[in-house]
């Protein structure tokens, strides 16, 4: 024992000298354009996160082996693993910012609302692709944060638009109910306002059915409730392990799946596929291309994944996520190809990033070249609206992969806009003194 | 040879009855306080500071807070987050409410609140023992949080759902917000830390702590000797809950700038009481050494992999890292059940009779 002890002792003064010894940071090289992924393939949320990772990972490994990177400039990525946890997600920035990092892809909305006072400061754009603070789609108060194509309320108006429309008209939902499960954060509870206002305005019922982060995998409590109200459609709001396990549920108690109807969060493979044959006909919103088949895939798969330069499974090449990650990383390349076009300079800095992104312009001609023909709705980034508001569309599970079920749907920006604007007047208000904008506007 | 307090006569019972009555722990505290308020700050990066330095100093105050009433006074609890998770709401309702006021004192007065609320937890404490304590006292944690998401008045009504921290000076230096330098950051959590520390040391050893101390070992003998357990009991709570609110307070208003409810989880309980049973129950040294492996090596490890020159993907360092860091807690658990408190004494009598042990 006495040895052990003494071991003991010798490994504690050991680890104390390592501490001190360890700190120093890597200094990047200087012809690089350096893109930090802050990804989790750990946790409960990794499910998800996966797939999302290396759709971001690959693409941007893509354009470095075929293209050289961008503009004869190469790509330097480096991934820090969040885990999904707010605390990680800010060491993970503190650690990246210092290397010249372009610009930030938290994809947590906890990371996000943490980085956003941050970006002004640093000069380090966010780029949060469908997710994190609605209001940030008003650029002329938030100019470092992007949350191209879509904010949550766009997907909440979409939502009820499609459920209108299979109605045969928004007037007939009067008297509906429509049932609201959501992961109970700040995520889930974002769309409510806007819900809740349509609720009105219609003349139907909302029901919500909150569904605390911690229990996430045991819903039944809430599905039970679903089936005493039998609402007539429900909406999910979930992440992470929260969607396989609601498609369950729904399967469970013989809901109605083309009736459900997910968020582009509930939208993965995996989700579906919990759900087995019975969840068939389940429905999620989507705004990034269905399945393998475009040129820039085949790239991705020859190059990147069949090289072995990446830990993809090449049958998730395709999968929601997956491309939902590659559709983040062509807003970044295309981003960075902006800014250089906009300065001049091959290796470019924050600031630039931040002009490159705000003069996005990804029309149908820029997809065709990129060999993504209809895999996104064109979006063009003004300085007013860093969102877009873009039209998104139903996919729907046959059983073993989704298929689209729907043509592209405008957001009721009518109702949307005007909610945004107020959000973020309110955020300018709450966080006083708020920086005006002083930034250039590139367009 | 090292700590050989031969030769060190006290001759007044002042010095006989102080803090720190051996030299060189004198000697040793002084070089640790000048590293804190020198040395760090005029080596670090901002990386080092707000990513280890601050965290590390904010987890070392909230382990403080629950060896009071664990280690100190011999109550389990399962609550920590959440009174953390009450000192962070409370000052930033605070700091809404009177936007021009100091905002270190906004994140002292806020545990106020959270030993208010820590004291109405603690009533269970006089009827219930160890482990069902426990039980209790993540009644707490369950329904705190739940409150965190529920009330949107905890949170000034944001679509988010999160507090955000605003831009507040002292003093003319910019304290909160995402201006603060890590420099004006570190020097408040450490001032903070340092201040509790030292007034907690001293009460420790007073009346108070003694009993805190007797109704741990044992409190029907406690009772009988005229401690009250109620009175007693329940200012273990509200100190250690007071403690627990400001580290909370700090936590998001110095290192986070944001929280979400989760932040507040059952998870920021068990990692600080993980930190109190490592580094040692009735310990502060000892929280500090607990914040410290637990908090920072994690974070080290990270960047061990690439140092050696080994390409590791990120989830596999995490990985790693778990692993290792697991192992590490199994190890010392088995060779020193009391912590890393008690391994640094062992050592301390080692260093003494060194080079001639007997």
């Amino acid at each position: 024992m006495k040895n052990i002890k003494q071991f003991a002792l010798g490994t504690a003064v050991a680890l104390g000298v390592g501490l001190s010894g360890a700190m120093t940071t890597a200094v990047q090289a200087e012809d690089s354009n350096y893109v930090p992924l802050l990804t989790y393939r750990t946790g409960p949320y990794a499910g998800s996160g996966i797939h999302i990772a290396n759709g971001m990972h690959d693409y941007l490994q893509m354009l470095n082996e075929r293209d050289g990177g961008i503009g004869g400039v190469k790509l330097a990525i480096e991934e820090c693993e969040t885990g999904y946890n707010a605390q990680k997600g800010v060491e993970c920035y503190e650690a990246t910012k210092g290397k010249g990092a372009l610009v930030y892809n938290p994809y947590s909305t906890g990371i996000t609302l943490q980085l956003i006072p941050k970006a002004g400061v640093d000069k380090i754009p966010v780029l949060s692709m469908g997710y994190g603070l609605s209001a940030a789609a008003v650029g002329s108060t938030f100019p470092w944060i992007f949350n191209v194509p879509d904010t949550y309320w766009d997907g909440a108006s979409v939502v009820i638009k499609y459920i209108g429309e299979q109605e045969g008209g928004l007037e007939n939902l009067k008297g509906k109910k429509i049932g609201y499960i959501f992961l109970d954060a700040g995520y889930g509870r974002e769309p409510l306002p806007l819900l809740e206002q349509l609720a009105e305005k219609y003349g139907f019922e909302l029901l919500q059915y909150p569904v605390p982060g911690a229990e996430m995998q045991n819903q039944s409590s809430q599905w039970l409730n679903v089936r005493r109200d039998r609402p007539d459609y429900m909406v999910m709001w979930g992440w992470g392990a929260m969607n396989p396990t609601a498609v369950k549920e729904a399967v469970k108690i013989r809901f109605p799946m083309d009736k459900f109807i997910g968020v582009w969060w509930s939208a993965g493979d995996d989700d579906a596929a919990a759900g087995g044959e019975g969840a068939k006909g389940y429905k999620a919103l989507n705004f990034s291309g269905v399945g393998p088949d475009f040129p820039a895939l085949d790239d991705i798969k020859k190059l990147v994944v069949d090289a072995g330069k990446s830990s993809t499974d090449a049958s998730s090449i395709g999968s929601t996520l997956y491309n939902r990650g590659v559709l983040n990383s062509v807003i970044i390349a295309e981003g960075i190809r902006t800014a250089q076009e906009l300065t001049g300079k091959k290796v470019i800095t924050g600031e630039d990033m931040r002009l490159g992104l705000e003069a996005l312009n990804l029309d149908e001609a820029r997809l065709a070249e990129l060999g993504l023909k209809g895999f996104a709705h064109p979006m063009k980034v003004t300085c007013e609206d860093h969102a877009g508001s873009n039209p998104v569309f139903i996919q729907e599970w046959d059983g073993k992969k989704w298929r689209q079920a729907s043509d592209w749907i405008e957001p009721m920006t009518d109702v949307v806009r005007p909610l945004l604007e107020q959000a973020a007047a309110e955020y300018a208000e709450k966080n006083a003194p708020w920086p005006a904008r002083t930034e250039p506007c590139p367009n | 040879m090292f700590y050989r307090e031969a030769g060190q006569f006290k001759t007044s019972y002042k010095a006989d009855q102080a803090l720190f009555p051996i030299l060189q722990d004198r000697v040793g505290l002084a070089v640790i306080l000048i590293t804190a308020f020198a040395v760090i700050p005029a080596l670090a990066n901002d990386f080092f500071l707000t990513s280890i330095m601050i965290p590390f100093l904010v987890f070392s105050l909230a382990a403080i807070g629950l060896n009071i009433l664990t280690g100190f006074c011999g109550q389990l609890s399962l609550g920590t987050g959440a009174f953390m998770g009450v000192g962070a709401y409370a000052a930033y309702k605070l700091t809404s409410i009177f936007p021009d006021a100091n905002v270190i004192v906004m994140v002292l007065l806020s545990g106020v609140f959270s030993a208010a609320i820590g004291a109405i937890f603690g009533l269970p404490s006089l009827r219930i023992k160890g482990l069902y304590l426990a039980v209790t006292t993540l009644a707490a944690q369950f329904f705190l949080e739940w409150c965190f998401i529920r009330i949107p008045w905890l949170y000034n009504y944001n679509a988010s759902g999160a507090i955000e921290v605003p831009h507040r000076e002292v003093f003319g230096i910019v304290a909160t917000g995402a201006e603060a330098t890590p420099l004006a950051r570190y020097f408040i959590v450490l001032g903070i830390t340092v201040l509790i520390t030292f007034l907690m040391a001293n009460v420790l050893r007073g009346r108070i702590g003694r009993s805190w101390m007797m109704i741990r070992d044992m409190d029907i003998a406690a009772e009988l000797m005229g401690i009250r357990p109620l009175q007693t009991k329940l200012m273990a709570f509200a100190v250690s809950s007071y403690i627990c609110g400001v580290a909370g307070a700090m936590m998001v208003f110095f290192w986070l700038n944001a929280a979400e409810p989760s932040s507040y989880s059952i998870r920021l309980s068990f990692q600080v009481l993980f930190m109190v049973i490592l580094g040692g129950l009735g310990s502060l040294g000892g929280a500090f050494m607990g914040a410290a492996f637990i908090w920072i090596l994690p974070v080290v490890l990270k960047f061990v992999p690439g140092l050696l020159g080994f390409d590791l993907a990120a989830e596999t360092v995490e990985h790693a890292t778990f692993m290792i860091i697991g192992a590490l807690i199994i190890f010392f658990l088995i060779v020193e059940p009391h912590g890393f408190a008690r391994l640094w004494q062992i050592a301390k009598q080692k260093l003494r009779v060194w080079p001639f042990p007997y």
